[in-house]
């Protein structure tokens, strides 16, 4: 039976709790160190499945006064995605207008979440 | 090759080369001023204390004393005609501890005997009244009404652009790598070509002995003696009124804490021979010392708004004194050498004697005084403009409306006329020496993408070709190139 | 001249938050000054999500808060001047401007609000030895860059300064391509909130070096490499502890200012600790009139905090503007005798905002913000009035990079008619 310990600190408040979460064939079997519950629900899903909202900007054609427009994962992704979100957003190129929530890239990297624009150009 | 057929060459585009080249342009001559840097005023004329010294400081009967009286003459019917900021503030040499007094009244018969007028002593009383932020140890201080400040910058891109108003040529990037005599004539090669001429003025700075050297039996050497500032914000200006120098103690020599014509207070400066001349950086200890000894002759130096630290190097030679004449055994080079502290305050003097010495070599003759333009329009200065009188500029071109700089209170409209004056700016830096944008408190962090793309629009440079100070220092890098 | 009943000087957060408050509390005319061509300030370039949990109870981006009120403003019908530089503030409460489109121009205010924001802390002002080359880049200006002009400043990064700009840049700059070798923090803990630590340098392996600085930068053009030595308790470089990072940029994320030249010169009384205004419970400053909020008050770590205080700044002016006192207060009530109670700090406490309080005028709830001078843990957080203990709170964990507050009752300011001072502090039992 693979026994591992995985160390992190919580980022729920400026506390920053150093965690010690124990997995057994990776299913979590306890969470230390922490001192709510935040702590353990953070931890759980840290080891697990991380994710992560992807933040970029990308090039707008047309537009007066922007010559970038800022973009978002819709919600987040998978943490170990996130460079083939960006890869993903390599020549993109939009033309305006384009307003907040418009998809950018669907779909991205096969995650299933939306890139879309947030802001207006 | 005709077109490389020069009556003068002039190395060194600082002030005493521009200076020179100012007073050569009115007579019928081919000049050009060859320089390392991307830009005028790059070495020693762009770091230094800024002072327009009243003169007693030289020795009486030195090149220095002379050229530096009648050059602090010279420097205000300059600032007229070429329309540079120059302060009469005045200076005051301040002497903490009574022992030193007969080391001040000696500055001051010196002084009287180089001619500088109007020097007295003052008494604390009055010093207090003049200077309320003396330190609590003056006992009297050398008064010397002569005494000013003046933009460097202003000073030499503005000798620079009436020189180029009036045909002098200018060749930036072009570091010379060698001068050699060819017949009755001068090659002087350099980095943007072979230049040939009757005449060459080595106003090349510190690196002036290795320009000399190449030509002259009898060897120089210059030695870059590094000075370290503090330069705080407007928000300090007022702790001085007049440029405070400090009566050398036991303890050494002092620095000063004077305004600057930008509204700055600048203090320092330190001096340490260095041996590499490129080494215009700051250091740890020099900075240091700036802080221990700014607080002798004046009392709560603010060090809290410093808005940047620099280092300049003067160019120094043992005898302490200029060095300017036709070299012996070399006809037709002059050396203009030797330049240090007060060189700003002597350039316009110094042009005037190099002039001199090359229109006889030369056989020079003047031009028509029509053909001539002596005066020149300055950079607009907004923090000097009024309401009324800005709302005539926007009448006239909108973008003086347009504030790039919120510190300096610089426009649009003067980036653009920077980048197309007589000596066109082509850097960031030459930008901020022609309009004073980055030099405020944000230095650059606010201003700096919008002068970038301003550039890009009127150069028509891709981002990634725009520099800080030429060559080597890009902004940015290549998208994408790891 | 022009007449509005509240001007409002920056349309970020602040400003923009300031302009609604006064809209909706009654002021006819409400103009914001913004000099750039946009609203929204600083929140344009901070692409990044994370914005709003308080105030919207999801994460947003900057520019999607900023968009958000943007669209309230225009709704209530507030007025802009865009590419407008305010130049100066009169204590008569004129505000003169520059724009291409109308020059030099006037505006008479009924009560003027401060939210120009801050700036960041330059290299120069720290005075680190070395050269003066391209390549050194506040966090914020390198933001700027990368997010909005799609330029990129370097590939070789080494940031100075755990703020959480820096924090933010490292991340950026990684996604695009660059190496951040480290950030270097001469404090023995960070100024950065803990997820960005995680989220911006723990996921990409950036190491955080505290209590190390930059000692000497190299590159005569460009930055070839900088010296980076840790420092002793006094934090100064320890001898012998310097390594040289090869790089080409150095990032700087050191402190953010207040931006506060325009306040000074219309004689503003400013606050040596924040470098912002000293202000009363109504945030407005020692001259009548003007009010101030947001990061030229003082430098708040989370915007929803930002458009909180504005909100109360922009309801103040516009009671001052409408000749109101204060929106709790009954105009004709009685005119209870003016008793300024002073606030002040102790042990642990840098500054508190507000700095004055008349109770007599306050909101029955006031919220006062203030931040610690160190990292404590287990500490109370107490307010007394006079000699009396109102408040007694435990705190796990306080941090300087974590704005704190309190909030402080009318009625428990009335109740202790004889205080004349009111002490916020830290203490361990």
């Amino acid at each position: 039976m693979a026994r591992e310990e995985r160390e992190l600190i919580c980022i729920n408040c400026p506390l920053g709790c150093p965690l010690v979460v124990t997995l057994e064939d990776g299913v979590v079997q306890s969470v230390a160190g922490n001192t709510c519950k935040r702590g353990d629900a953070y931890g759980r899903k840290e080891v697990t499945s991380p994710t992560r909202i992807v933040t970029s900007s990308v090039p707008v054609d047309g537009s007066a006064r922007d010559t970038m427009v800022s973009v978002k994962t819709a919600t987040d992704i998978p943490k170990d995605k996130i460079f083939d979100v960006m890869r993903a957003l390599e020549g993109v190129r939009l033309s305006a207008p384009v307003a907040i929530g418009d998809v950018v890239v669907a779909d991205v990297a096969g995650t299933g979440v939306d890139v879309v624009a947030t802001r207006r150009a | 090759m005709a077109s490389d057929q020069y009556d003068v060459v002039i190395v060194g585009a600082g002030v005493s080369g521009c200076a020179v080249a100012r007073e050569l342009s009115r007579y019928e001559a081919r000049v050009c001023v060859v320089e390392r840097a991307d830009d005028v005023c790059c070495g020693t004329s762009k770091a230094n204390s800024a002072i327009v010294h009243a003169g007693f400081d030289a020795q009486a009967g030195s090149m220095m004393a002379r050229l530096n009286v009648e050059g602090n003459k010279l420097m205000r019917e300059l600032a007229e005609e070429l329309n540079f900021a120059l302060v009469p503030c005045g200076s005051l040499v301040v002497c903490t501890d009574a022992q030193t007094r007969p080391a001040l009244e000696a500055l001051l018969e010196r002084g009287v005997a180089n001619g500088v007028e109007g020097l007295r002593i003052v008494e604390r009383d009055e010093l207090v009244s003049m200077e309320p932020n003396v330190s609590d140890e003056a006992v009297c201080a050398l008064w010397a009404p002569t005494g000013g400040i003046v933009d460097p910058f202003g000073l030499c891109v503005a000798l620079a652009e009436n020189a180029a108003t009036n045909g002098v040529e200018f060749l930036f990037n072009a570091g010379v790598e060698g001068v050699e005599r060819d017949d009755d004539e001068w090659l002087v090669r350099t980095k943007a070509g072979t230049l040939r001429t009757r005449c060459v003025v080595n106003a090349a700075g510190v690196y002036a002995d290795e320009l000399h050297n190449m030509v002259a039996d009898k060897k120089m050497r210059i030695v870059a003696r590094k000075g370290e500032y503090y330069l705080l914000d407007t928000t300090a200006f007022g702790h001085v009124r007049h440029t405070v120098f400090t009566l050398p103690t036991k303890m050494g020599k002092g620095v000063l804490v004077s305004p600057t014509v930008h509204g700055n207070v600048i203090v320092g400066p330190t001096a340490t021979d260095v041996e590499d001349k490129e080494s215009v950086d700051t250091t740890a200890a020099g900075l240091a010392e700036v802080v221990a000894k700014c607080g002798i002759a004046v009392r709560d130096v603010p060090l809290r708004e410093v808005i940047t630290t620099f280092a300049g190097l003067r160019a120094h030679e043992e005898h302490h004194d200029f060095i300017i004449g036709e070299v012996e055994g070399a006809p037709g080079f002059v050396d203009c050498a030797a330049i240090e502290s007060p060189g700003l305050t002597s350039c316009p003097a110094i042009g005037r004697m190099v002039a001199d010495i090359v229109r006889g070599i030369c056989d020079l003759q003047e031009r028509p005084a029509d053909e001539i333009v002596r005066t020149r329009p300055g950079v607009v200065n907004l923090l000097a403009t009024s309401r009324e009188d800005w709302n005539d500029l926007v009448a006239k071109d909108p973008t003086y409306g347009n504030l790039v700089c919120r510190c300096c209170r610089v426009s649009e409209a003067q980036i653009v006329d920077a980048l197309h004056r007589p000596i066109p700016a082509t850097s960031i830096d030459a930008i901020k020496r022609r309009t004073g944008c980055t030099m405020g408190r944000c230095q650059g962090g606010f201003c700096t993408p919008k002068i970038m793309a301003i550039m890009e629009r009127e150069l028509g440079m891709a981002p990634t070709q725009i520099t800080k100070c030429g060559p080597g220092s890009e902004l940015l890098v290549q998208e994408g190139g790891e | 001249m022009l007449s509005y009943d509240v001007v409002i000087i920056g349309g970020g957060p602040a400003g923009l938050a300031a302009a609604i408050a006064a809209r909706e509390s009654g002021c006819e005319r409400v103009l914001v000054i913004e000099r750039d061509d946009r609203l929204g300030g600083i929140l344009n370039q901070c692409i990044h999500n994370g914005f709003g949990l308080h105030t919207f109870k999801e994460e947003l981006t900057g520019p999607e808060y900023a968009a958000r009120y943007e669209d309230r403003a225009h709704e209530v019908g507030v007025e802009f001047s865009l590419g407008s530089m305010v130049i100066d503030v009169s204590s008569d409460l004129v505000v003169h401007a520059v724009s291409q489109e109308r020059g030099v121009y006037g505006v008479q205010a009924g009560a003027v609000v401060l939210a120009m924001g801050c700036r960041e802390r330059p290299r120069g002002a720290l005075a680190i030895p070395g050269y003066r080359p391209a390549g050194i880049y506040t966090a914020g200006t390198a933001q700027r860059l990368v997010n909005m002009e799609g330029q990129m400043p370097g590939r070789e990064v080494v940031i100075l300064g755990s703020g959480d700009i820096g924090l933010i840049m490292a991340r950026r700059m990684t996604l695009e391509g660059a190496h951040v070798a480290c950030v270097a923090e001469l404090m023995p803990y960070s100024g950065g909130l803990k997820r960005n630590i995680v989220q911006c340098l723990d996921d990409y392996g950036i190491p955080l070096l505290l209590s190390h600085t930059v000692t000497r930068i190299e590159g005569r053009k460009r930055v070839e490499a900088v010296w980076i030595a840790k420092v002793d308790e006094q934090r100064r470089p320890i001898p012998g502890t310097e390594v040289r990072y090869a790089c080409d940029t150095l990032m700087l994320s050191v402190g953010l200012l207040p931006e506060n030249e325009l306040s000074r010169e219309a004689g503003v009384a400013l606050s040596p600790v924040t470098r912002g205004p000293l202000v009363d419970e109504s945030l407005q400053t020692s001259v009548p009139g003007v009010f101030a909020c947001g990061n030229v008050l003082h430098v708040h770590d989370l915007v929803d905090y930002v458009s909180q205080e504005a909100d109360a700044a922009g309801r103040c002016a516009a009671h001052y503007a409408l000749g109101k006192r204060s929106p709790d207060v009954q105009e004709d009530g009685p005119a209870e005798a003016e008793r300024v109670l002073l606030l002040e700090v102790e042990s642990g406490v840098r500054y508190t905002v507000p700095s004055t309080i008349d109770p007599a005028r306050m909101d029955e709830r006031l919220t006062v913000r203030f931040r610690v001078d160190n990292v404590y843990r287990d500490r109370f957080v107490s307010v007394y009035v006079g000699d009396e203990r109102i408040m007694h709170r435990k705190k796990r964990v306080l941090a300087p990079g974590e704005m704190e507050e309190v909030v402080l009752k009318r009625a428990d300011l009335l109740e202790r008619a004889h205080a004349e001072r009111i002490v916020v502090k830290l203490e361990e039992d």
